[in-house]
């Protein structure tokens, strides 16, 4: 039976414990039907509605550049920078203040690793050499008059989320722990359109992606990938790259590790091997237990998290929410998407809020009768092949937490009786 | 549409299907010659491709290391505040705690002239002289006891080098 012919239940449809409801509970007319059947006695009385000042004068005038109301001033990014340095550190996207799956550009995470160079375009270019039948070099201007294609992507920090290998939950909020993702929509030229042009030579299997920012970020690259869907991106969510994401040119690799991204980007070189630059080898690879490193871990698995409720907001009155998330995969599409509110005893389907696209996040969303009392909530991602997001036991379990990189595992957010909310490993 | 224009779109449409001919490009890359690259191409490949002509010593290498790295990597590289250099070899072994340097982790000793060339030191990257370059590489090489105090390190001894961890990396395959 189709599933919008599906008959209304007259009471809300339990999908899991602890007052998880039917994903469909906001989709299909189920909540005035609901509503209705649980109407308080006792709604309280609105105060007379004022008519202020802003509904009575003129506003204010244009301004060139738009910018978020100075109420909003709290949805902003956090940053730390390493010791000695302004620029060199991460900064992390205020996800428990937003919504959707597009991240505003002047929120997109960022990690530099020599601050933010300002760069001139006029002066910018874009070397193709190393195993190539012909070098070239190309300008901003020129890649302007290539054929260009958008890629809604999401960029993950390979370190996004570290705090969760630590042996207890470390107390911060959302923004602290899965701030290092963002996903925006990109537009550019395909690299291997300017690989053509060069022409490459049989022998290269591998590219050196290199920035042009005072540290050369440097990382190594399967020419496969740079020859599928990697981009040169000069827009970002429509206008240019900004500076903290690449201007005037980054490299895109979606569902890569953020690091791989190179921004600033000003120069490839084919090669027969990867380079073993410094952050492919004693950085980005992944310590396990029995002393060897996985290197060259380049797609973020399959991962979710709850953005809403989530550490750094406090719930309100008991009744119903709404648990959103956001999920995404480095392999593919997201699938599904389920939730718990009793540390993983049982699990309830999210609804997927389309579009779901490969290599994006999707957001997902539960509706959740909360009764005032303690909750763990967690979610779990499964990608369209097949891979089921794991607990952080399992994930631990099976790789050791001898490493700051690529933990996809389950986050866990503990409610407290009374709404507070903390980061928890359950 | 003729005939005639009919045919020469499927053959065109075929072409494009089978790749036997490279897509249509605006083509707007300019030729380059080696010399022009020359201060650009400054990645050094494992096997030292890329290394220019200049040596250096690990006792040259504590001159530079005194005047440019101390303040950040601390004495003899243990570190703090930035990363430790020096030490930790033996440390990655199941059950214990690792303690990641060169000299324990890092699997290529052309890495580091790679890096410290590039971007080192971080507030005047590049600024190095290739000879000071090697000399530093040799001093910390020398600290972590791969190379010995009178080894001299060039284009032809740094590829040589063994790292203590050269076999401690095993490449991600899916599943794993």
């Amino acid at each position: 039976m189709p599933k919008n012919k599906r008959p209304m239940p007259s009471e809300p449809e339990q999908a899991a414990g602890n007052g998880l409801l039917d994903r469909r509970l906001f989709l299909t007319g189920g909540a005035a039907a609901i509503g209705s059947a649980a109407l308080p006695d006792d709604v309280p009385a609105a105060e007379a509605l004022p008519v202020e000042s802003w509904m009575k004068t003129p506003g204010s005038p244009f301004v060139p550049y738009g910018q978020p109301s100075r109420y909003a001033s709290k949805v902003a990014r956090i940053f730390a920078s390493a010791p000695g340095t302004t620029g060199t550190g991460a900064s992390r996207t205020p996800h428990h203040l937003l919504d959707g799956t597009i991240t505003p550009n002047g929120l997109h995470f960022e990690r530099h690793h020599s601050g933010i160079p300002e760069i001139n375009p006029e002066a910018h270019r874009l070397l193709i050499h190393g195993l190539v039948k012909r070098p070239l070099v190309y300008t901003l201007d020129a890649l302007m008059r290539y054929p260009m294609e958008s890629r809604i992507a999401f960029i993950e920090c390979a370190g996004n989320s570290a705090q969760l290998y630590q042996k207890e939950p470390a107390p911060l909020g959302l923004q602290s722990l899965h701030g290092l993702l963002s996903c925006a929509e990109w537009t550019g030229v395909r690299l291997a359109a300017l690989l053509e042009d060069a022409g490459v030579d049989p022998r290269a299997q591998w590219i050196l992606a290199e920035g042009a920012d005072a540290s050369g970020m440097s990382r190594s690259v399967p020419l496969a990938k740079a020859m599928g869907d990697a981009l040169v991106a000069i827009y970002q969510n429509g206008e240019p790259v900004r500076p903290s994401n690449g201007y005037p040119m980054r490299l895109l690799l979606p569902g890569y590790e953020g690091n791989a991204n190179v921004k600033w980007l000003r120069r490839i070189k084919l090669t027969e091997g990867p380079t073993m630059t410094k952050d492919e080898t004693s950085k980005y690879t992944i310590l396990q237990n029995d002393g060897k490193s996985l290197q060259f871990c380049f797609a973020q698995e399959a991962k979710s998290v709850i953005t809403r409720p989530s550490p750094g907001l406090t719930m309100g009155a008991p009744g119903l929410y709404e648990i959103a998330g956001l999920a995404w995969s480095g392999y593919g599409k997201i699938a599904k998407v389920e939730v718990s509110a009793d540390g993983g005893a049982s699990w309830a389907l999210a609804a997927l809020q389309e579009p779901v696209l490969p290599m994006a996040v999707t957001r997902f969303r539960s509706p959740w009768r909360w009764d005032g009392g303690a909750a763990t909530l967690q979610s779990r991602a499964t990608d369209d092949s097949g891979y089921v997001q794991p607990s952080r036991s399992r994930l631990i379990a099976d790789r050791g937490a001898r490493t700051n990189y690529h933990f996809n595992g389950i986050a866990s957010w503990g409610v407290a009786q009374g709404g507070e909310v903390k980061h928890v490993y359950a | 549409m003729s005939m005639r224009k009919a045919l020469l779109a499927a053959c065109s449409a075929l072409v494009v299907g089978c790749g036997a001919a490279p897509a249509e490009s605006p083509n707007l890359g300019k030729a380059v010659s080696p010399e022009e690259i020359a201060s650009w191409d400054i990645s050094i490949g494992p096997d030292g491709a890329g290394l220019p002509s200049g040596s250096g010593t690990p006792q040259q290498g504590e001159q530079v290391y005194l005047a440019k790295c101390l303040a950040c990597h601390g004495e003899k590289g243990s570190g703090k505040p930035n990363d430790q250099l020096v030490g930790g070899q033996g440390s990655l072994g199941p059950g214990q705690a690792p303690v990641k340097t060169v000299g324990s982790f890092w699997p290529y000793a052309t890495t580091l002239f790679d890096y410290v060339r590039r971007a080192m030191p971080l507030n005047e990257s590049k600024s190095l002289r290739d000879d000071e370059v090697y000399a530093v590489v040799a001093y910390i090489l020398q600290l972590n006891g791969v190379i010995g105090e009178n080894d001299t390190i060039d284009a032809q001894t740094l590829p040589a080098v063994r790292m203590p961890n050269r076999d401690g990396f095993v490449r991600f395959s899916r599943g794993k």
